[in-house]
């Protein structure tokens, strides 16, 4: 394969038309009769309904329907969890709440009407009689406290689990220090761009329901909804048009989705719901929210012996999708890149009365590279020893993968030392560390932070997911010499209509501009598993490497029949194949191979393949982040004033679109590092409902971001990639946080739990309490 | 995030728009940049039934120089102002505060008049009118009157303004020779009003002495405010650090602060005496 363009910053195809407004995203799409549907959500944490009137909102002008949890919960199912765990408590989810509320927008009614307008004002006039309850909100004391959400459980315990190899307690008794701290990963919200929304069409002739969803995973969905709504698979379509960003939020299977399928059924007509911003923050998942405890073993010489982590995870309320899976990843990589002989994880995951906890960005991984990295920093500062230094002394060397964790995962391929001293030397580490000095002597407030991460991409073996770890590709010829890629990824912002062109331009050797890449339409792609887990080119990539494997071989075939030749002596270069200097090029051939009037008796008409595939393996991209940080004494305000990236993914196909990720992950890591929280009162009330409360960063709080890369390929394909979707959430937080505590260890500071506000750092600089 | 149902009526004149207003009464609100006003009627805590939008009438967007005022018609958006550099020359810190203002769009589309008249305690404009010793035009169906700035602001979210009036223009004294001026603000991250904001505007004497300071505080208190003491500490004293010093220290003289999760009560009053003390530090130079 002559690679022309893989490997090139190619700019994305997808851009011209989103920058210029022509894209179409849900709440583009209007159908003629179209109804439009609000939600009644509860303003209440936690409550008992004690009746509902919706009477007048039934006569509110422009009204078609109101529909409660009483007239759907036995017809539509539950909403899925798709997570298997031991002993694991899944409550009961109905789609509207039946007699109790469990959280701050909880949807109650829906009311649907002629216009959005129209909805929203009949939302008004439904009566609901609440009695309320005690709430749970402190994850830490929900599972003893006696308000219980889900009462035939008997408490709010979901499950209790204990994961890691090796002797802990000896591990933890060998060390000469032991090191303990309790970590805060607050909750925050994805905030996509585009919200949720939902266009659902029932065609009663046809008995043909299409959802169009902003989803990252239409062919899930269709599965799920089709269960839910008791309606044959193959009568369900569900379209994922252009989708404004998820971050995992989109990967999952809401109640509004099923039940705007129903409505559309119910009435006949086109029915859409665009859910607002504050729906956004109230409704849709939220990420991380642990509150754990760390116990580190560590030798003098700084060699790590142990690691103990006792977390309790806040589900929320109800489990989505995958909420009580995302604190296993957790487990999974909390050895980060070490050696780290013995590791114990002890969950208990807790309901409380929020929104659920799902995947968001990074999905478990944050969390752990966040415990692994703070812990680094500990033993450094309680060995006094360089905090680069400790890590370097437990990193397994490049020759010793793959390389078995105590988490029970064999990590592919990695050159940590290789990423950390690229770091150390773009960064001047050395430089920094005097330059500290100095400026602490003159009564500056200066941090220097480094994180070293791991984290697990390519999502994966079938074995380890819920529903399918293997993706899908088909790759056609059309008549005319154009190609179609059809993936079964579906991409939402992270520009694979570009780099699987690329792949397949190279593969082709045509135009990348003859190329289409087509995803998220259940109705014209093959089965696919969707985009989350950094797995679209990892396994979608790869995918569609083997079906261009696959096509390329027919092609040759037809090629030879056309000249003549044995297949074996065809070269096939540029898009030509040739012999003798006789050539066809691979247009002709695929219009030889429609037109099928001289074509090998034993094939079939026509230039089309289609390939799954099944990874082995997961990968397990890496790097190294480091950050310097100044703080204002007397505002307490910090400023990130250097921020250097190595990042480690695998081959990649194109740089542009690799520090597009790394760039918007770095942005999310620094949001939670400095600004992001979701503060439910003690009421439950959501205090940072909206964008004028919940901090988002804006481009001006952001430092120039300095990336570079190494390239250790992942074994794991044949494309040698690893994945970059999640890297910069996970690698960073950490070392933002390290550098912000390393800034204030004179003041005797040796952990801060985030976000790190200015008046939390104002108070330990002036002592005010 | 949907607005309550509403009329609306753009008049063409100041006239049509006062006894639009004065019809309509309680029912009534007027609408200018919109930049408070809708996401407040997205959120439904604003639920008016008419907006009588007086982005149509012409001769209330300016800026001009006249009776020793310079003189800034209601509708003047917060980005005329920024880009003026006639006011960059004679009162920069109109523009600076201008500046600080949200972004971009926010800029093109708020207004100077809306923001006092919407009187957020967070504001930027009330702390520059306070320090400018601004005259608020204010007309009705009854005729013209003038507000001091001082007196101007009641309480959260209320002004002097009475029903059925129409902010029209704000007059400022032209700056006298010697003065200096600024306006620094500690924003919020999420919303980027001002957790603290202080504009000053002080004359020096041949000596460079202070001869006069006025101080305007926002984000503090349930509303903007005179920093008396402050300024009262700084007349005739020499601007040297020290001075400076000590005279911000009395930003939050007697004023009850605003707490919230972002800013506890006693951390908005350390900022604001250290944005006081670093906007007066400016002003002097
Ligand atoms: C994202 C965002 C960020 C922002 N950041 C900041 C910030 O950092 N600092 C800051 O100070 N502001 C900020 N604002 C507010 C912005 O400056 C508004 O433009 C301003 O507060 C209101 O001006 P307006 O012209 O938009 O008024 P409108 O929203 O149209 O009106 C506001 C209120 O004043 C009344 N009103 C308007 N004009 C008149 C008049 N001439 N006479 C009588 N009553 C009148 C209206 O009836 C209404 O009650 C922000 C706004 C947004 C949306």
């Amino acid at each position: 394969m002559a690679e022309k363009y893989v490997g090139q910053r190619v700019k994305r195809t997808e851009d011209p038309r989103l920058i210029q407004g022509l894209g179409h995203y849900v709440d583009d799409i209007k159908l003629a009769d179209m109804l439009h549907v609000a939600f009644l959500r509860s303003m209440y944490a936690h409550a008992r309904i004690t009746s509902i009137d919706t009477s007048e909102a039934l006569h509110a002008p422009g009204v078609v329907a109101v529909y409660t949890g009483q007239d759907v919960s036995s017809k539509i199912g539950q909403v899925p969890c798709g997570a298997a765990l031991p002993d694991l408590k899944v409550p009961d989810h109905r789609v509207l709440a039946t007699d109790k509320v469990y959280f701050v927008g909880h949807p109650i009614a829906a009311v649907v009407a002629t216009d959005r307008y129209a909805a929203r004002d009949a939302i008004d006039l439904i009566i609901v009689d609440y009695e309320e309850l005690p709430a749970v909100i402190d994850v830490e004391g929900a599972a003893s406290n006696s308000t219980v959400i889900h009462e035939h459980f008997g408490d709010n315990i979901a499950y209790k689990l204990t994961a890691g190899e090796g002797d802990i307690e000896a591990a933890l008794a060998s060390a000469d220090h032991v090191v303990k701290q309790r970590l805060v990963h607050q909750r925050l919200a994805p905030i996509a761009m585009e919200p949720r929304g939902v266009l659902a069409r029932y065609l009663p002739g046809e008995k043909e329901l299409t959802l169009w969803s902003s989803t990252q995973i239409p062919h899930l969905m269709r599965t799920q909804v089709a269960i839910m709504l008791g309606i044959p698979e193959n009568k369900l379509r569900v379209i994922a048009p252009e989708v404004g960003g998820g971050f995992g939020s989109k990967l999952n299977v809401y109640a509004e989705e099923a039940l705007l399928g129903w409505i559309a059924m119910q009435l006949a007509r086109p029915v859409k719901w665009i859910e607002t911003r504050r729906e956004n923050i109230q409704a849709t998942i939220h990420g991380r929210g642990q509150v754990g405890y760390i116990e580190i073993g560590c030798k003098n010489d700084g060699t790590i012996t142990g690691l103990r982590y006792n977390v309790f995870a806040d589900m929320g309320a109800y489990h989505q999708l995958l909420t009580p899976a995302i604190p296993t990843l957790t487990g999974l990589m909390l050895s980060g890149c070490y050696k780290i002989p013995a590791i114990q994880m002890n969950t208990t995951a807790v309901f409380t009365n929020k929104m659920a906890t799902d995947a968001y960005r990074g999905a478990g991984r944050p969390e752990a590279t966040h415990v692994i990295e703070r812990a680094m920093d500990m033993v450094a500062a309680k060995l006094k020893m360089d905090p680069v230094e400790v890590r370097r002394r437990n990193f397994p060397t490049p020759e010793e993968f793959p390389f078995k964790t105590a988490t029970g995962l064999f990590y592919d391929s990695g050159n940590y030392v290789g990423a950390l001293d690229k770091a150390l030397e773009m960064a001047d580490y050395s430089k920094l560390r005097k330059d500290q000095a100095a400026a602490r002597k003159d009564g500056k407030i200066i941090g220097v932070g480094v994180s070293t991460y791991v984290e697990i991409c390519a999502i994966g073996p079938s074995a380890a997911t819920p529903a399918g770890g293997w993706e899908s590709a088909t790759v056609r010829v059309e008549p005319t010499g154009k190609v179609t890629v059809l993936t079964g990824a579906s991409p939402h912002g992270q520009g694979q209509e570009t780099s699987f062109a690329q792949i397949a331009a190279d593969a082709l050797g045509v135009d990348l501009n003859d190329i289409a890449v087509v995803h998220g339409d259940t109705a014209i792609v093959q089965y696919g598993i969707g985009t989350f887990g950094s797995r679209a080119t990892a396994v979608g990539g790869t995918a569609l490497v083997l079906a261009l494997e696959e096509l390329t071989k027919k092609a040759t075939r037809f090629a030879a029949h056309l000249l003549e030749a044995e297949p074996e002596s065809l070269q096939f270069e540029d898009g030509k194949f040739s012999t003798d200097g006789k050539s066809v090029s691979i247009q002709e051939v695929a219009l030889a191979a429609h037109l099928a009037r001289n074509i090998p008796a034993d094939m079939d008409p026509g230039l089309s393949a289609t390939r799954f595939f099944e990874p082995k393996n997961f990968t397990f991209p890496f790097g190294t982040h480091i950050v310097v940080s100044e703080i204002d004494r007397d505002t307490g305000d910090v400023k990130l004033t250097k921020y250097v990236a190595v990042d480690d993914c695998g081959k990649v196909i194109n740089p542009m679109l690799v520090e597009g990720q790394i760039h918007g992950g770095i942005v999310q890591s620094i949001g939670q590092a400095l600004y992001e929280e979701l503060v439910y009162d003690d009421q439950g009330q959501l205090v940072t409902g909206t964008l004028m409360d919940y901090a988002v960063p804006k481009a001006a709080m952001i430092p120039w971001l300095e990336l570079d890369r190494t390239e250790t390929p992942s074994p794991v394909n044949p494309l040698g990639v690893k994945g970059v979707g999640e890297a910069g959430t996970i690698g960073a937080t950490p070392a933002i946080v390290n550098s912000i505590v390393d800034a204030l260890s004179p003041f005797g500071i040796t952990h801060l739990d985030m976000p790190l506000r200015p008046e939390l750092l104002w108070k330990i600089v002036n002592n005010a309490g | 995030m949907i607005p309550a149902q509403f009329d609306y009526i753009a008049p063409t004149t100041l006239d049509e728009a006062v006894a639009l207003l004065s019809q309509h009464a309680d029912d009534a609100k007027v609408l200018a940049g919109g930049h408070s006003l809708i996401p407040a009627m997205k959120l439904r805590l604003a639920q008016p039934q008419l907006l009588v939008d007086i982005g149509r009438i012409k001769g209330l967007s300016y800026i001009r120089e006249e009776g020793g005022q310079i003189r800034i018609g209601a509708m003047t958006t917060h980005y005329q102002i920024e880009s003026s550099a006639r006011l960059r020359e004679i009162c920069p810190l109109l523009p600076e505060a201008a500046g600080q203002i949200g972004d971009v769009q926010v800029r093109n589309k708020g207004t100077i008049g809306g923001s006092l008249a919407h009187s957020d305690p967070a504001a930027d404009w009330p702390a520059a009118a306070l320090a400018l010793d601004a005259e608020l035009r204010a007309v009705s169906s009854k005729g013209e009157r003038g507000i001091k700035a001082a007196d101007f602001f009641v309480d959260l979210f209320t002004t002097a303004l009475e029903q059925g009036e129409i902010l029209s223009e704000i007059r400022i004294p032209i700056p006298k020779a010697r003065t200096g001026q600024a306006y620094l603000k500690a924003a919020q991250p999420a919303s980027g009003f001002a957790v603290v904001g202080v504009a000053v505007s002080l004359v020096r004497d041949a000596a460079g002495k202070c001869e006069a300071a006025a101080v305007g505080i926002t984000g503090v208190a349930s509303k903007a405010y005179r920093a008396a003491a402050v300024e009262k500490a700084l007349a005739g004293a020499s601007l040297d650090e020290k001075m400076i010093a000590a005279a911000a220290a009395h930003a939050t003289d007697g004023i009850d602060a605003n707490g919230d999760l972002y800013a506890s009560a006693q951390y908005r009053k350390h900022l604001a005496a250290v944005y006081a003390r670093r906007a007066i530090t400016a002003a002097s130079r």
